[in-house]
């Protein structure tokens, strides 16, 4: 019997790895996250949908709405506090990340970046570990800011599953192109379920978070009739 | 979101009729029912119902910080009024019951908190608790080794085996069990009782247990698969 490629595996489910492999000719067979290797079995330890891709990765794709911190991923933080010379930034995750003073573009000892609490940062995660604070960083490794930094100018901040985020960054994702088709907007999307959002008005602002949070469990056809209502809806409030 | 079985008010007392009551009675559980918690449910044996939250891998009290694994803590509210002692000693059950199942050691200093408030406690409430607690760690998809299943046997003063008793049969019944198994082999996680019973006894009531369990089992696949193939 081949691996349930596609279906849902709940935590307890063991394969063993003639399985796994009866659906691939690679060698070699990599585990992602929600598998467990047990001696000489796999073991699923996570609810959710086995995916597989060439050549020869398995990972179980999950629903989740809590971040665990992983390296060189873009997340949307707020800053808590300034302690010396680092920020405590919320990140999602199960501790706050840190963020250092000089590792914004420009900054330097005399010229501090002007970072107030509360303020939303996008950054990249420099240092993830299970075992270690995350440390997020503004700059890339030549010291741009590469679009990171202070989101400052109003616009919106939400909250959604992660899996929203990923579905949203995804280059087979429609949902932001055609809205954009319909209105003129800024957007900041988190891998870490965070989006931040600023529209012309604030009924833009508000049609384009609802948009996005009704897209959850919508395929691309739906996506495309739901904004044509959208900005129907939203150029009639206008009017009035 | 939610996975319904209906069965009718006469279909329900015609099982009951039948006298055997080797049976659960329906299961019925609504994932994500609540929306800013990371997993949350409500499940409902029968009559009896709860609703179970889960926050984590969160962040932790300095107090309770372990170094190499995750703080599992289960909080449970009862209906009406405070916690008292009994209500400690099942948390306490449920805590034991739970944490070997998490996969705790893959978020260390980190808490797991789960909450359970009983809204209906019409007969094998703590069963049910520890249902919904395991639904609620899967929809949180919270790293787990294996679920647990958690069924409550009732032994009557005529010797007879009642499944997942209700409130009149609990309170007439000479003992109650409620055994928790693992969901890779079926072993015995948790046994609580109350009362008397012979060695004889608890076999008969671990063996109706035991095949009770698979049918819950079969109900938390049912459940999570619905929720995660709403999005293909």
């Amino acid at each position: 019997m081949a691996a349930p490629i596609g279906n849902v595996v709940i935590p307890g489910d063991i394969f063993s790895f003639t399985q796994l492999k009866s659906t691939d000719d690679a060698k070699k067979i990599l585990l992602g996250p929600g598998l467990k290797e047990n001696d000489l079995e796999i073991k699923v330890i996570r609810p959710g949908i086995l995916r597989y891709r060439k050549p020869g990765v398995y990972w179980v794709d999950c629903h989740h709405k809590r971040y665990i911190p992983s390296k060189g991923e873009s997340v949307i933080g707020i800053v808590n506090q300034k302690v010396g010379d680092i920020f405590r930034v919320d990140i999602g995750g199960s501790e706050q990340a840190s963020l250092s003073y000089l590792s914004f573009e420009g900054a330097t000892k005399r010229n501090r970046p002007d970072v107030k609490v509360g303020d939303i940062i996008y950054a990249k995660l420099l240092v993830a570990n299970k075992d270690m604070e995350p440390e997020i960083v503004c700059i890339d490794s030549y010291g741009r800011s590469s679009g990171m930094g202070v989101i400052r100018n109003g616009g919106f901040l939400f909250h959604t599953s992660l899996n929203l985020a990923r579905k949203l960054l995804n280059p087979q994702c429609i949902l932001l192109k055609t809205l954009g088709n319909r209105f003129q907007f800024e957007i900041t999307v988190g891998i870490n379920g965070r989006v931040w959002v600023k529209a012309h008005s604030d009924i833009q602002t508000i049609a384009i978070v609802n948009a996005i949070v009704a897209s959850e469990y919508k395929d691309n056809d739906q996506i495309k009739e739901m904004c044509k209502r959208i900005s129907k809806a939203v150029s009639r409030m206008e009017v009035d | 979101m939610a996975s319904f079985t209906v069965v009718k008010q006469e279909e329900f007392e015609a099982q009951q009729e039948k006298g055997s009551a080797h049976v659960l009675r329906c299961l019925t559980s609504g994932l994500s029912c609540l929306t800013r918690q990371d997993g949350s449910v409500s499940l409902s044996q029968g009559d009896t119902t709860s609703i179970a939250v889960v926050y984590g891998p969160a962040e932790v009290r300095i107090n309770k910080e372990q170094i190499d694994k995750a703080t599992v803590e289960v909080i449970f509210r009862p209906k009406v009024g405070l916690s008292r002692p009994e209500h400690r000693k099942q948390e306490r059950i449920m805590r034991n019951t739970l944490e070997p199942a998490i996969e705790a050691h893959l978020h260390p200093r980190s808490s797991i908190s789960i909450i359970i408030q009983e809204t209906e406690d019409l007969g094998s409430n703590l069963a049910c608790c520890i249902n919904s607690a395991c639904l609620a760690l899967l929809d949180a998809a919270i790293n787990m080794n294996y679920m647990v299943a958690a069924v409550s046997v009732a032994v009557k003063e005529n010797e007879d085996m009642v499944l997942d008793p209700s409130k009149q049969v609990e309170k007439e019944a000479k003992s109650i069990i409620t055994y928790v198994f693992d969901s890779v082999n079926y072993q015995i996680v948790t046994i609580a009782s109350t009362g008397s019973f012979s060695r004889v006894q608890h076999m008969e009531a671990l063996k109706l247990a035991r095949e009770a369990s698979k049918s819950v089992f079969q109900f938390y696949r049912e459940s999570v698969a619905k929720k995660l193939l709403m999005s293909e």
